[in-house]
């Protein structure tokens, strides 16, 4: 098969469904015009731990327009099987199951009104009482339960020989998602049938618990999702919300809509866990690490056991021959965190690369330049070769571009007015998942095509990837494809998370447009009245929808010639992309990020002034989404470094800001010079399209380098996050 | 959010009238819906005061500056006067919350804002302002923004307001009209300090509206200014702000009006700053001595120890942005 001009792909396109968002006509979850559809709204727990004594519904369901009120009193009980899946390990949530509390905010009741007005008033006229225990939602000074092991060589041994020895203890606080759609479902039964227009990033996921909570057989749901307003983790679960909305909808015997207040959102959708973070690492006098010991804890809840992606960093991204890991989770009295933006790796990052700055620091050495003496030329965790890894490349095109030989390496060196100015690095590394995928597509006489598959974007602009994919592999334009995705009637696809979407679902896509545009060559080479009967099949390319052959470009036609003169409406393939199970392969996105901050050293104000990021991570399919993600993720770091703190109030479980005024998120004007750099290339060892995982990878070493900037301008290290005006008075 | 009645009325007595009868005034509902909608506040009627003709800005005939109730932020912070005259005034209205908003709010409902503190917002906390004697959560509870003077035993939470302390520190009055007539209540006096009765907010008689907010007159030129320090560049109420007016005459300061945001129940006035100041030269040196002074009295709760060293520094910094020197 002769390769397709690559013309789309490379383009920085705009979304090709952005003119639907900006002008309001695309429909999100509770969007959607569904005839009769009435409103649910959820009352939740002002306790953390105990059970409901008493509950009092009879103002509410006597206020006008109330339909019902469901409680644990009178749900019918929901089976709740247990399936293979991504819900962690443990006894998951059961809505209105039972009189138990578990955490602040857990639903307790929903009320279902004619109108959204009438159901938010007699949500709040529900009285709940409560027999309260205390709660204990702290991580500080807990054990914990060791849930993951690491070793080698001898690490203790190595730590104690070391020349250089730093022992170190993070606290890293816990963040949430906050994508701004609120979690909502709308839910309808025919009969059997449940259909759910769901805030999702992957309509299977949803399909899946709903077919467990209700033991019904996948065929009788349907779930879609074709616009999700963002979800950085927290719709990689279905929350108790979607149950509540399918059981409500079965109760009144209507379509339901419900929406989860931003409120709400604090409390029942997930979080990335606070950190207590131990790490000992121990160098040589030439900034060669010899040890490094890990003992990371976080938070789960009490009824399930969270686990994330918090061990692979410290085993392979420097060439460390000693180390040891123990992790362990902490149960809480709390709602069980979720994924969000580079899990596990953005926090573990945080403390390797902080302690990797000290170490920097304590030996003189330049801190780029320790990083390259630590860099592996194989895996050090499994001795697999890299699929790809320029790290060393991004660090140096990373320099150059952002002035790093012009830096004093001396603290509080650099004075502009009040400010202080510091710079500083970390190395960003995220692994690059793959997951099975299928795509269809479909091409019509008139020359168009329409692909399918059932992913999600929820945000980082996979409509647009897939059609500038899917228009070179049938050599189209852009405007003659349409994507479309988002419900579970299409092929099936991985969730929208851990970045696998591009290389998973982008090489189903290419394999699917790959066979169709096959289908037509060889339609044409074989017909008589072709122009093209005869030539080798794999000497034909598609351009602006005319077959041709290569070296001959005259000597060809078009899709709509070839369609009309055989009568045909459509040719259509099914394709699918398996990964490649036991890949020889270590398989990373790597990132040099490069912090520039301004320190009020007075004031204890930090700003950030600019940030640069090269990226290793394979093809860039779409420059401009890419950029959108990357710039995306930085400030996500700057939020997480500077800003973002869910703060709980340990006397009773109270998550005290749980709303957007008092959990700060960056806003414009804090956001100054970003800037992205993708090297050229490709990783055709990771994936057919050579694409490597981006979106989590972007968010991964963007606060170590804030933090390592802020001692650069200061020469204060803060070990806790975020860096607040009080840890730098 | 509780059913509401909601009338909207044309004229002066008319919304006097309808306040007396126990309305909520409403002019941009900027704070109150928020509030409604939480169900914090739950007015059983709203007088929409929003077209009643109060919002002019203007001189007055002594040199000072009469500012409409209704005037939105927006308006004050642009207008040709207030930046001319009294730049601390426009800098802490364009410094508060977003445009969109400062589109919407007036000036009337800044001054009136409710407290920021979470535990106020959240209804199934204890707070006294919401609901007296049910007790204080932020006292014991998570204060990293609560207030370090003028608290007691049943509040902790802070004016939030940047206008209002540019307003203190220019010791502006309250226009108010009620249905026993007009009167005027100087700035100091018109927010209370929680004491024991915090739901009382300010010093108002049923069924009386602001109308003006006026500025009296200062010596010119009156140099002025207002610094807010937050954790975040915009859209944030102050950890600390500081307003500062100075005029010098012969090399000496002889007009010293200074106020701080961000650390008291009420908008405060730093009298002690300002005695430092007077009949001084400024120098650098100054503005330390002067600042040093900033937070006497104060009362640093579990998480806001640090306030009591940020104000000083904030007021030395604006002093010496004011004052200049270096």
């Amino acid at each position: 098969m002769s390769p397709q001009p690559q013309k789309a792909v490379g383009s920085p396109l705009s979304r090709v469904e952005g003119r639907l968002k900006v002008t309001g006509r695309a429909d999100y979850a509770v969007d959607h015009d569904i005839p009769g559809a009435v409103h649910a709204v959820v009352v939740d727990s002002s306790i953390a731990l105990g059970r409901i004594t008493g509950m009092d519904t009879s103002a509410a369901e006597s206020y006008p327009g109330v339909l019902k009120v469901i409680t644990h009193l009178n749900a019918p009980r929901l089976v709740y099987r247990d399936y293979p899946g991504t819900n962690p390990r443990g006894r998951r949530l059961r809505a209105f199951q039972d009189d138990q509390v578990l955490f602040f905010g857990q639903p307790v009741a929903v009320v279902v009104a004619t109108t959204i007005e009438a159901a938010q008033h007699a949500a709040s006229l529900v009285e709940v009482s409560y027999e309260s225990r205390q709660s204990t939602t702290d991580l500080t000074g807990r054990p914990g339960n060791v849930i993951g092991n690491y070793a080698r060589g001898d690490a203790e041994a190595a730590f104690a020989a070391a020349d250089v020895r730093l022992e170190r203890r993070f606290d890293l606080a816990r963040n949430h998602h906050n994508p701004l759609e609120p979690h909502a479902t709308t839910a309808r039964w025919d009969g059997e049938k449940l259909t759910l227009w769901d805030k999702t990033q992957g309509v299977n996921l949803t399909r899946n618990e709903v077919c467990a909570v209700f033991d019904i057989p996948p065929e009788n749901v349907r779930v879609i999702s074709p616009f999700v307003g963002g979800g950085f983790g927290s719709g990689l679960r279905t929350w108790p919300h979607v149950i509540i909305a399918a059981l409500a909808a079965r109760e009144v015997g209507l379509p339901v809509k419900l929406a989860l207040s931003r409120r709400q959102m604090y409390f029942t959708v997930g979080h990335r866990p606070r950190y207590d973070y131990r790490l000992r690492l121990g160098a040589d006098r030439g900034g060669r690490v010899t040890a490094m010991l890990h003992e990371p804890s976080y938070e789960t809840s009490n009824h399930e056991s969270f686990w994330e992606a918090t061990l692979a960093l410290g085993q392979m991204l420097y060439n460390v021959p000693n180390v040891s890991q123990v992790l362990r989770n902490v149960p809480l009295d709390i709602n069980t965190p979720l994924w969000m933006r580079g899990p596990g790796y953005s926090s573990t990052a945080f403390c390797i690369e902080v302690a990797m700055d000290e170490l920097a620091h304590e030996l003189g050495v330049d801190p780029v330049e320790l990083r390259l003496r630590n860099e592996p030329t194989r895996d050090p965790s499994t001795g697999q070769a890299f699929s790809t890894r320029r790290l060393t490349e991004c660090f140096r095109t990373g320099a150059r571009e952002f002035g790093w030989s012009r830096r004093n390496p001396k603290p509080r060196s650099t004075r502009d007015g009040d400010w202080l100015i510091g710079t500083g690095v970390a190395t960003g590394c995220y692994d690059t998942w793959l997951g099975q995928a299928q795509a269809h597509a479909r091409l019509d006489a008139n020359g168009t095509a329409a692909v399918q598959s059932a992913t999600s974007d929820a945000g980082p602009g996979t409509y647009t990837s897939m059609t500038q994919l899917a228009a070179d592999a049938l050599g189209l334009a852009v405007r003659e494809v349409e994507f479309r995705l988002g419900d579970t009637t299409m092929p099936v696809a991985p969730p929208q998370g851990s970045s696998q979407t591009m290389a998973s679902v982008g090489s189903a896509v290419q394999d699917t447009c790959d066979k169709l545009r096959q289908q037509a060559i060889r339609l044409a080479v074989g017909d008589q009245r072709s122009p093209l009967h005869g030539v080798n099949p794999d000497d034909v390319v598609v351009i602006g929808g005319r077959l041709q052959v290569k070296d001959k470009p005259a000597r060809g036609e078009t899709y709509r010639q070839l369609f009309a003169r055989n009568n045909l409406t459509h040719l259509e393939a099914n394709g699918s992309y398996t990964p490649q199970a036991d890949s020889p392969y270590s398989m990373y996105g790597y990132s040099a990020v490069f912090a520039e901050v301004g320190v009020d050293a007075r004031l204890g104000l930090v700003r950030v002034r600019r940030i640069l990021s090269v990226f290793d991570v394979g093809r860039v399919i779409s420059p401009k989404l890419a950029d959108s993600q990357a710039l995306g993720g930085m400030i996500g770091g700057i939020g997480m470094a500077l800003l973002e703190h869910t703060v709980t109030d340990h006397r009773d479980g109270r998550i005290v800001n749980a709303n957007l005024a008092d959990y700060l998120v960056p806003v414009n004007a804090d956001i100054r010079d970003l800037r992205a750099i993708y090297l050229d290339g490709d990783d055709r060892r990771a994936d057919p399209i050579g694409v490597k995982g981006l979106a989590e990878l972007v968010k991964v070493g963007v606060a170590p380098a804030i933090a390592n900037a802020v001692f650069h301008a200061t020469g204060r290290r803060v070990h806790e996050l975020p860096i607040t005006a009080e840890a730098l008075l | 959010m509780y059913p509401f009645s909601y009338t909207k009325v044309s004229d002066v007595p008319a919304a006097v009238k309808a306040g007396s009868d126990g309305g909520r005034y409403i002019a941009g509902g900027t704070t109150l819906v928020d509030l409604m909608r939480e169900t914090v506040e739950r007015p059983g009627a709203l007088v929409d005061i929003s077209a009643l003709p109060l919002r002019d800005i203007a001189a007055t005939k002594g040199g000072g500056l009469r500012i409409g109730a209704l005037a939105r932020m927006a308006e004050v912070a642009a207008h040709p006067t207030v930046r001319a005259l009294y730049p601390v005034i426009s800098q802490a209205l364009e410094l508060s919350a977003s445009p969109q908003l400062r589109n919407m709010a007036s000036i009337g409902g800044n001054i009136m804002q409710r407290p920021r503190c979470t535990y106020f917002r959240d209804v199934t906390a204890a707070c006294n302002r919401r609901e007296p004697g049910s007790g204080c959560a932020a006292r014991e509870g998570f204060n990293r923004t609560h207030a370090i003077l003028g608290t007691s035993d049943h509040c902790v939470a802070t004016h939030p307001s940047d206008a209002a302390v540019a307003f203190a520190a220019l010791e502006a009055t309250v226009h108010l009209l009620g249905p026993g007539g007009e009167r005027t209540v100087g700035f100091a006096d018109f927010l209370l300090r929680p004491g024991a009765t915090p739901q009382r907010e300010q010093n108002l008689r049923p069924g009386e509206l602001i109308t003006a907010v006026e500025i009296p007159s200062h010596p010119r030129p009156l140099r002025s200014g207002y610094l807010k320090v937050r954790d975040r560049q915009s859209y944030e109420f102050a950890l600390i702000s500081a307003a500062v007016a100075l005029h010098v005459r012969g090399g000496v300061i002889q007009t010293a009006k200074v106020a701080a945001g961000g650390v008291g129940t009420v908008s405060w006035k730093l009298s002690a700053v300002e005695r430092r100041l007077i009949g001084q030269r400024p120098s650098e040196a100054l503005w330390t001595q002067a600042a040093e002074v900033a937070a006497e009295g104060a009362q640093p709760l579990t998480h806001n120890g640090f306030k009591v060293e940020l104000l000083k520094r904030t007021v030395e910094r604006q002093l010496r942005v004011v004052g200049g020197t270096r």
